[in-house]
């Protein structure tokens, strides 16, 4: 049993003939406030989605309190869990999406409460008192009753992010999460998100927001051509770089 | 030409007609109904990945698309029971459509399926949900939202192929109005009565059918 | 069921089968013409004509449209002996088949032509173009690349409805096996023979519009 929330061993991912992730290891502890930067097609995004088993992997172990994620020895053979099983797995991450994904035909509020109505299995009051709760704590407990179609962009986020955060997760994964969102509406999301860190939750974040990923984190991780090409804390990373190939990121990427 | 409409014949055989139009709606939701399943099976079979499940899937719809579906509803009728399968006038009419809609619907379904954005599959697996719990709470309501438009017309036009029934003598509207025509020789007022019976049903389904789609739509 | 004995049998049958499937390519050959001829002024009458005559337009192609074309073949068979127009049920039914592929190509037409965006009239008539020239040069070829694939569609769909020409004793394809049947008692074979021959047009039919399709798609 390892005291690292997360916990991840020579990762091995391809997809046909192509490696997209080469051996990555990478551990967090609880609290801990992880930004992983890089260049399109570095990774880093397919090693988020490793970890909530939306990608299947070849090679490696990923472990959450040390429970390891996804796959289980049967003898010498490796092989998938129960649905079942990897399902439950999943609800020990959280995964806010770049393209929000929220449920088009429910409401804010019926989006948060799917996951603990099914999954968790709470009577509908409670899980309704639950999700407007945490969609207060995103700003938006007077669009509850809203449709998708009928908030904007940097709401629907908030409200996927709420969605995630409900089902008390240990970990909380953000993938690109600004991304899709027009310029001003960046912002009322990188808050949320920065309050949610303020008190306490463990989160990964894949971001493009170099400005943002310095003041959040409290570790950088650069993922360059499928492995990590260099760690350490945000001041020492994006002002001292100690690889050649993170200095040249940092000059084409917007962080000043 | 010295023809003057009179109406009091058919008027006399009206409940008839109206017998006919029951028995053509009960025969269209019947296939629809056993239809919708069969579609449903053929929409998942045509985009798995599995060539073995879906080559027979592609070719069943590609024969039942290509084939005139008067030559199915004999072929039921009449060559079936040469191989030992013997149905009655009605289930054998009802069977073929089902069959013949299960090919159209499949293609409904299919488009349905594949206008849902992946990412919705993922948020649900994201937050546990297994994948019958996807299937269920996000993927059919959203489907059959998508679908409604190109479902209203494969039903219209499904209710209108109940009217060949009448080849194998189902006594539904076509039928009886045929025989209307031959006993009383009302030629035009008959074939203008039961047009406007057929016509106002599918402009009633159609209506119905927006009434539901209307009730259905998303706020935005 | 003993092959050889079918292939017997079908070769002795060769001249009435060959000819039936000639009717049924002349009929479908003519409707789809006609029809279409009718369609493009259905769909330039229901896109582009004034009040009093668009309702006409739109009355006539929903009454069509509501009605099976079953009903069309045999009101257009008993309705036109009547009024004293004696044709014979090969042209009775070409005109019911044809009338019915005109509302079918009118919406076509008209759903392709109000899928163009309203800024080609307008970019046109700020280079100075009439009204016919726009129609000619910027509309209709933009339109045709939409009408062809639902056009063919359509064609297949005409051959389809041929069979129904059988009903009233035109002696196409379907009609003659009817007839073989009745003296060989061969059903199964036959039906199977005559739906496989309608698969080989509709199939052909089908591959001819995708070829057709690729050639005029615009490249992008």
């Amino acid at each position: 049993m390892s005291e690292n929330l997360l916990e991840i061993r020579g990762l091995h991912k391809s997809y046909g003939n192509v490696e997209v992730l080469k051996g990555v290891d990478c551990t967090m502890k609880q609290g801990d406030v992880v930004s992983i930067i890089g260049s399109s097609g570095s990774g880093k995004t397919t090693m988020l989605r490793c970890i909530n088993m939306l990608e299947e992997f070849q090679g490696g172990s990923i472990s959450i309190d040390g429970e390891e994620i996804g796959y289980e020895m049967a003898g010498a053979q490796r092989r998938r869990k129960r649905e079942k099983e990897i399902a439950r797995q999943r609800a020990l991450t959280g995964m806010a999406f770049q393209q929000f994904n929220l449920f088009p035909h429910m409401s804010a509020v019926g989006n948060v409460m799917l996951g603990l109505v099914k999954v968790k299995k709470m009577e509908k009051d409670a899980a309704r008192t639950v999700s407007e709760k945490w969609l207060d704590r995103v700003g938006l407990l007077s669009r509850a009753d809203h449709f998708p179609g009928q908030l904007s962009g940097g709401q629907q986020q908030r409200v996927a992010i709420a969605r995630a955060i409900a089902m008390n997760p240990r970990l909380m994964l953000f993938d690109e999460v600004t991304s899709a969102l027009d310029p001003e509406l960046v912002n009322e999301v990188l808050q949320v998100i920065k309050s949610l860190a303020q008190d306490g939750m463990s989160m990964l974040l894949v971001t493009h927001e170099m400005r943002f990923a310095y003041e959040v984190s409290n570790r950088v991780i650069f993922m360059n051509q499928g492995l990590i090409g260099e760690e350490g804390n945000p001041r020492d990373m994006f002002h001292k770089p100690k690889s050649e190939r993170l200095a040249e990121f940092l000059k084409t990427s917007s962080f000043a | 030409m010295g023809y003057t409409l009179n109406f009091a014949a058919v008027w006399r055989s009206f409940d008839d007609l109206l017998l006919g139009l029951g028995l053509s709606l009960v025969l269209a939701f019947g296939a629809i109904l056993m239809g919708a399943v069969i579609g449903l099976g053929v929409a998942f079979a045509l985009m798995a990945k599995n060539r073995l499940v879906k080559r027979p899937a592609a070719i069943y719809v590609s024969i039942i698309r290509n084939t005139p579906i008067l030559v199915l509803v004999l072929f039921t009728y009449f060559a079936l029971p040469q191989l030992g399968v013997r149905l009655g006038k009605i289930e054998s009419f009802v069977f073929t459509l089902a069959v013949y809609s299960g090919a159209y619907l499949a293609e409904v379904f299919r488009s349905g399926l594949l206008s849902i954005p992946p990412g919705l599959r993922e948020a649900g697996l994201a937050i546990g949900l297994t994948e019958t719990q996807i299937r269920t709470s996000i993927i059919a309501p959203l489907m059959f939202r998508n679908i409604l438009p190109s479902l209203s017309s494969t039903i219209i036009s499904l209710f209108k192929d109940t009217s060949l029934a009448a080849a194998i003598a189902v006594p539904e509207l076509t039928f009886e109005t045929r025989k209307i025509n031959v006993e009383t020789f009302r030629v035009i007022e008959t074939w203008m009565v039961a047009s406007c019976l057929y016509v106002f049903t599918c402009s009633t389904l159609a209506a119905l059918m927006r009434a539901l789609e209307r009730r259905l739509a998303l706020p935005r | 069921m003993d092959m050889a004995h079918f292939l017997d049998v079908l070769w002795l049958a060769r001249w009435p089968i060959l000819k039936g499937i000639g009717v049924t390519l002349s009929i479908s050959f003519l409707a789809i013409c006609c029809g279409t001829v009718l369609g493009v002024f259905v769909g330039l009458a229901l896109t582009y004509s004034k009040a009093p005559l668009r309702w006409i337009v739109r009355g006539y192609t929903d009454f069509i449209r509501g009605t099976p074309v079953l009903v069309l073949v045999l009101a257009s068979y008993y309705v036109l002996g009547t009024v004293g127009l004696d044709l014979g049920p090969f042209q009775a039914g070409i005109l019911a088949l044809a009338v019915f592929c005109s509302s079918h190509v009118g919406e076509i037409v008209r759903g392709a032509l109000q899928a163009i965006p309203k800024g080609q009239t307008e970019a046109a008539k700020a280079i100075g173009l009439t009204f016919p020239q726009t129609f000619a040069y910027v509309l209709g070829p933009q339109a045709l690349r939409q009408v062809v694939p639902a056009w063919v569609n359509t064609a297949a769909e005409m051959v389809k409805a041929s069979t129904l020409l059988s009903i009233i004793g035109v002696a196409e394809l379907l009609l003659r096996t009817q007839e073989l049947i009745s003296r060989t008692f061969m059903s199964l074979e036959f039906y199977f023979f005559a739906g496989f021959l309608y698969f080989i047009i509709n199939y052909a039919i089908e591959r001819l519009g995708r070829y057709v399709e690729r050639k005029i798609m615009v490249p992008s």
